[in-house]
């Protein structure tokens, strides 16, 4: 697929914005003014259903983080924007679920009132919420560790509780920066079909970055494959694979096809980690 | 084979027996005088004289007056004074300098310009302790106010809290383990600026009674001054050691920390 095809598709899904979660247009973001700035993220547009599982996959300093911070509405594009329901994002929403490369959890709260802490920001009230955050607790296999803190569980563990938190307000749209990326791989692959399993359930809009070609393949339901100095999204790939997918999918041909595909994208552009 | 708990307390405490029976033999044995190097028996005998008459008990009133009403105001100060640098960029700026060039000073140098501002009374030596454990209090109130971890905030952000939010749930819980190690390195101090600022000039208390007896001669006396104020020292250390560990039961390392102390 050419980059001009890729526009038309763009094009063609901005018609549809009943459907459209996430738009971006045109946007860049430069670090430090003068001369040689850094460009992080140069002229990226790009478009997400509702719904959608979105993965990003691109290696290291390729502006994943910088494009997830501007949906999170914690950074400012340079130029062009990103609206959220057709809405530009001007700062933080409430609407969302962020889970990091790390938990990111606070040690003083056990798991429950890490959960909740969505809650707690935002005064939903936590009697409403404790029945929805005993559930998530469950869902992400963490029953009978409600009262536990964070320094007693895994590292695994710790991630499951951030995904759960994410997750506790009903956020119209999850953002995932490497969630898993320090996880083993055994670990691994058991919290992407977690998150497979979640997200059939929730059916919840997910922009999901990674470092892996095979994680984002597998979990998505398009591929957006970035590449460095400038920051561009070079291809988006959609992937036809049906779901649920379990694990044996990563050995089939097509499977397979997709994964050299994004690789030879990311060799020609000398990028590869 | 490892020692269990029960028999290495034997142990010390028959290596403990050892030690002073043969200092008390080497002291006997040689006719080293009183005012050189006194006994075990003689400070025992000290030590007992002077609780009995009740001077001891009147000068360790005094000086654990000094220290925690000293070390009272000089923990709440920081804190106010913490929370207002950290919060508030004017104050900070103008303040900060200061408070890092007072910083470099020896606190204790002040006692004997207190003690002519403040005369011989308790009120000098309460200025010195709160001046002295002050100043490690509110710096690690500063820095730990500072220390919440960028994701953490960035989290709170996107939720959309607020800053008052973000200070209450996060800023506050993050200074802790620097407060708590600001106040276990404070008390300690508070202790040392009372005994100096006693020694500078005071009606009573133990640095000054340690003072007096330096006059006399009476080495087995400060021997028993010296016991004294190591043991205030300890209590003090642990008891703060302990709120701290009540309060920081979240912080893993805090307690590798502990324990390598206590090993
Ligand atoms: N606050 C900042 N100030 C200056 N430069 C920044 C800042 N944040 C990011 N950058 C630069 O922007 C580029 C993209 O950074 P970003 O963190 O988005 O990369 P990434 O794709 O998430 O990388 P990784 O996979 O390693 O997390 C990098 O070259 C980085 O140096
Ligand atoms: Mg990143």
């Amino acid at each position: 697929m050419t980059v001009q095809a890729l526009r038309a598709v763009d094009a063609g899904r901005v018609e549809d914005a009943a459907a459209e979660a996430i738009g971006i247009r045109n946007l860049s973001r430069r670090f430090g003014a003068g001369r040689s700035p850094i460009v992080a993220l140069d002229n990226i547009s790009l478009s997400i259903g509702e719904g959608e599982f979105v993965s990003i996959v691109g290696p290291s300093g390729c502006g994943k983080t910088t494009l997830l911070k501007i949906l999170a509405g914690l950074d400012r594009p340079s130029e062009g924007q990103a609206t959220l329901r057709g809405t530009p994002i001007a700062g933080p929403r409430k609407d969302i679920g962020i889970v990091f490369q790390s938990p990111v959890l606070f040690p003083w709260r056990t798991v429950l009132d890490n959960v909740l802490l969505p809650v707690d920001v935002q005064r939903l009230g936590r009697s409403a919420c404790m029945a929805r955050a005993h559930a998530l607790i469950d869902m992400v296999g963490l029953n009978g560790f409600a009262d536990r803190y964070p320094s007693e569980l895994s590292g695994g563990m710790q991630q499951r509780v951030g995904l759960a938190r994410a997750l506790v307000h009903e956020p119209a749209m999850l953002l995932m920066d490497e969630p898993f990326g320090a996880l083993d791989a055994l670990t691994r692959e058991n919290m992407n079909l977690e998150l497979q399993r979640i997200w059939m359930e929730t059916r919840r809009t997910v922009v999901f970055i990674t470092h892996s070609i095979s994680e984002a393949i597998f979990l998505g339901d398009r591929v957006l494959v970035m590449t460095p100095r400038p920051g561009r999204v070079q291809i988006e790939l959609k992937i036809d694979l049906p779901r649920p997918r379990d694990l044996s999918v990563i050995s089939s041909p097509e499977f397979g096809a997709y994964a050299n595909q994004i690789r030879s994208i990311l060799n020609a552009k000398g990028a590869v980690d | 084979m490892r020692e269990s708990t029960p028999f290495k307390a034997v142990v010390s405490l028959i290596i403990l027996v050892v030690l002073l029976a043969l200092w008390q033999w080497a002291i006997r044995a040689n006719n080293v005088p009183n005012y050189l190097l006194p006994a075990p028996s003689d400070i025992y005998a000290a030590f007992v004289r002077g609780f009995q008459t009740g001077i001891y008990t009147k000068h360790l009133i005094t000086t654990l007056t000094e220290v925690f009403l000293g070390f009272g105001i000089g923990l709440v100060l920081a804190l106010i004074l913490g929370l207002m640098i950290a919060l508030n960029r004017t104050v900070e700026t103008y303040v900060y300098p200061y408070i890092i060039m007072f910083q470099s000073m020896p606190k204790v140098a002040l006692a004997p310009v207190l003690v002519i501002w403040f005369g011989l009374g308790i009120t000098s030596k309460i200025v010195t302790v709160a001046l002295i454990s002050f100043f490690p209090i509110l710096i690690n109130t500063i820095v730990g106010l500072r220390s919440a971890d960028l994701d953490r905030i960035n989290l709170m952000l996107s939720l959309g809290a607020t800053r008052f939010q973000v200070f209450r749930m996060l800023r506050l819980q993050s200074a802790l383990p620097f407060i708590v190690a600001g106040v276990e390195v404070g008390i300690i101090m508070a202790l040392l600026g009372a005994i100096v600022a006693e020694f500078v000039g005071a009606e009573s208390g133990l640095g000054m009674l340690l003072q007096s007896m330096n006059t006399t001669l009476d080495v087995a006396g400060q021997f028993t001054i010296l016991f004294i104020l190591s043991a205030i020292g300890l209590v003090m250390s642990r008891l703060v050691g302990f709120v701290g560990d009540r309060l920081l039961f979240w912080d893993s390392s805090r307690k590798s920390r502990v324990t390598a102390k206590g090993g």
